[in-house]
């Protein structure tokens, strides 16, 4: 199995977001950057079908020079290479993010084979456009899955399983296939020391792409103002108890 | 005025709340014009779509359309846009709808806003829409239409018109290829327990819990309250709980009438799913942490001694 997984570089917000002077982006001079949550989880399911049934896992961003430290993170978890096309810290629209990673796959496969399986996260952490997947499935002929939370490689197919109200719906795609995949389909490894090593010597393949006119615009972004609450201090330590318990008593808990 | 065509979702006869609610978005940005809904198959939940602003019901039958396919769906949807030339395509802002609606954009070679609470009609037609699970908002411009986006849930209030809508069957054309993705079969949910996102009473806790077993006096206040046990994402990736009880952005979104966060910093990627609770009340060591500020009752201390008090509390005041 060839496997590519895409992720993406967002900020790892903490506490309130604050925003950069002109609105249009997250101020992140005192903040990491991580690989988003759901995307996590794709990374570790790609090195999952790898080491279970051969093959490659091949990781793949679209972002600035510094996303590079989220692809060395991939790399440090089994993953074999990385294709980063790289931005000059602009936003692009999934239209345009899919566009080009289009290309790169189609570059890719020209030069080193098909993928069986693309892997992204279900929506991105940072702007959730909940599209890019289907969008390359459009593009690239090939069924796409989404809110994907199960898993098994078949012959030639995959099986998908997706939470709903009333159980799980089951999917069976033909290879090949993109599945979009939620937090909680696995549980993330962490690094080894070994893997993070390893994974400054694994090539990282460099483009620069051309960002095309935006049809879904950002303008500016916006903190929502939440109603300042000041917490009613019930008490200091286990003296609290009763009362909390009054509390509950009052709203009807108990 | 925009012809405005609005995807509902439904299950078993009743259409899905968030598609209500994007009905209602739908009708107030048709200003007076036609309102149009799409139903697939289902007849009992179309016929009903009258009385929530629907002034046509489009019923799509078709013998393959017994199990989802959301390729198929997303044809008929980007079909019928086409023959009602519609200005805006509206759909609920569920993983189904994102889905569908992102399909049929890709299909119709179209931007998708997906999850907006607010919208302009102009040149451009603007959005607003959520960001980071609701904790930061993005203000949009969509430079082609017709404008494809979806409705954040529970933002804009479903209201009933008191209407009236014929509904019309038609037999959408459909092929192979759209049916390449689709539901091949369903495992049904295990009964029992009270359900993380439907719980009245939510007991969660976070990093400061400390490890798998420091979870017993969680479960034991759980189980006296009759609540739902949840964590944060600090927990789950800890591994000491499974991720089906993580309360966040990137799980479960909970509300609750009462919820105890229990050594939970309240982090974003929390918070994003725990604003649905009508009641905070925090159990944390740190008097400063950000979960201070989102709650409405506090109690500073250890909650490897607090929450056994309370549970030992409760258990004096029922006289067991």
């Amino acid at each position: 199995m060839k496997v590519l997984v895409c992720i993406k570089s967002v900020p790892a917000v903490a506490g309130r977001i604050t925003l950069t002077a002109d609105a249009r982006a997250i101020d992140t001079r005192h903040l990491g950057f991580a690989i988003g949550p759901h995307e996590e989880c794709a990374v570790e399911q790609a090195v999952r079908i790898v080491e279970a049934g051969g093959g490659e896992a091949v990781v793949l961003t679209l972002g600035p020079a510094q996303a590079l430290e989220q692809l060395r993170d991939a790399l440090a978890l089994g993953i074999a290479r990385a294709i980063h096309l790289v931005t000059e810290g602009e936003e692009w629209d999934p239209e345009s993010t899919t566009a080009a990673i289009v290309d790169a796959i189609r570059a890719d496969e020209a030069a080193s084979g098909p993928f069986d399986l693309i892997l992204l996260g279900n929506e991105a952490g940072d702007s959730a456009d909940y599209q890019v997947a289907v969008r390359l499935g459009r593009a690239l002929g090939r069924p796409a899955v989404t809110a994907i939370k199960g898993m098994t490689i078949g012959e030639g197919t995959v099986r998908c399983e997706q939470e709903v109200d009333a159980g799980r719906d089951v999917y069976e795609l033909r290879l090949p296939a993109i599945a979009a995949v939620l937090e909680g389909i696995n549980l993330p490894r962490f690094p080894s020391v070994p893997g993070r090593l390893r994974a400054k010597n694994k090539p990282v393949e460099v483009s620069q792409p051309a960002r095309p006119a935006q049809r879904l615009e950002m303008l500016r972004l916006v903190v929502p103002q939440l109603p300042a609450k000041q917490a009613e201090v019930l008490g200091r330590g286990p003296e609290a108890a009763p009362a909390v318990v009054a509390v509950l008593q009052e709203l009807g808990v108990i | 005025m925009a012809t405005t065509l609005v995807l509902v979702t439904t299950s078993a006869g009743v259409a899905d709340e968030v598609a209500l609610q994007a009905l209602a978005l739908g009708r107030r940005l048709a200003a007076g014009g036609p309102v149009h809904a799409l139903v697939i198959a289902d007849e009992a939940a179309a016929t009903g779509l009258g009385a929530w602003g629907a002034t046509e019901v489009h019923l799509a039958r078709h013998a393959e359309l017994g199990s989802p396919a959301p390729d198929a769906v997303a044809r008929i949807l980007h079909d019928l846009a086409l023959r009602l030339e519609a200005g805006i395509v509206v759909g609920p802002g569920t993983e189904a709808g994102n889905t569908i609606l992102a399909r049929a954009a890709a299909r119709a070679n179209l931007p998708f806003a997906a999850n907006c609470v607010d919208v302009t009609i102009g040149d451009p037609l603007t959005v607003t829409r959520l960001r980071w699970g609701g904790s930061l908002l993005e203000e949009a411009a969509i430079h082609a239409g017709p404008a494809m986006l979806t409705v954040a849930p529970h933002v804009i209030a479903a209201t009933p018109t008191g209407g009236v809508a014929a509904v019309a069957p038609f037999t959408p054309e459909l092929d192979e290829a759209d049916l390449a993705v689709r539901v091949v079969d369903r495992i049904a949910a295990a009964a029992g327990g009270v359900t993380l996102a439907e719980a009245k009473v939510v007991v969660s806790g976070g990093r400061g819990v400390g490890s798998a077993d420091g979870f017993g006096p969680i479960e034991e206040l759980a189980a006296l309250l009759g609540a739902a046990v949840g964590c944060s994402r600090a927990v789950t990736i800890s591994g000491w709980r499974s991720h089906t009880a993580q309360v966040g952005q990137t799980g479960t979104k909970i509300a609750p009438n009462l919820y105890i966060a229990c050594g939970i910093s309240g982090a974003t990627q929390h918070m994003a799913g725990a604003k649905g609770a009508k009641k905070l009340l925090a159990v944390n060591k740190d008097a400063e942490a950000p979960i201070m500020s989102a709650a409405d009752y506090a109690v500073i201390g250890d909650l490897h001694q607090v929450v056994p008090a309370i549970s030992a509390e409760i258990r004096r005041v029922r006289g067991a």
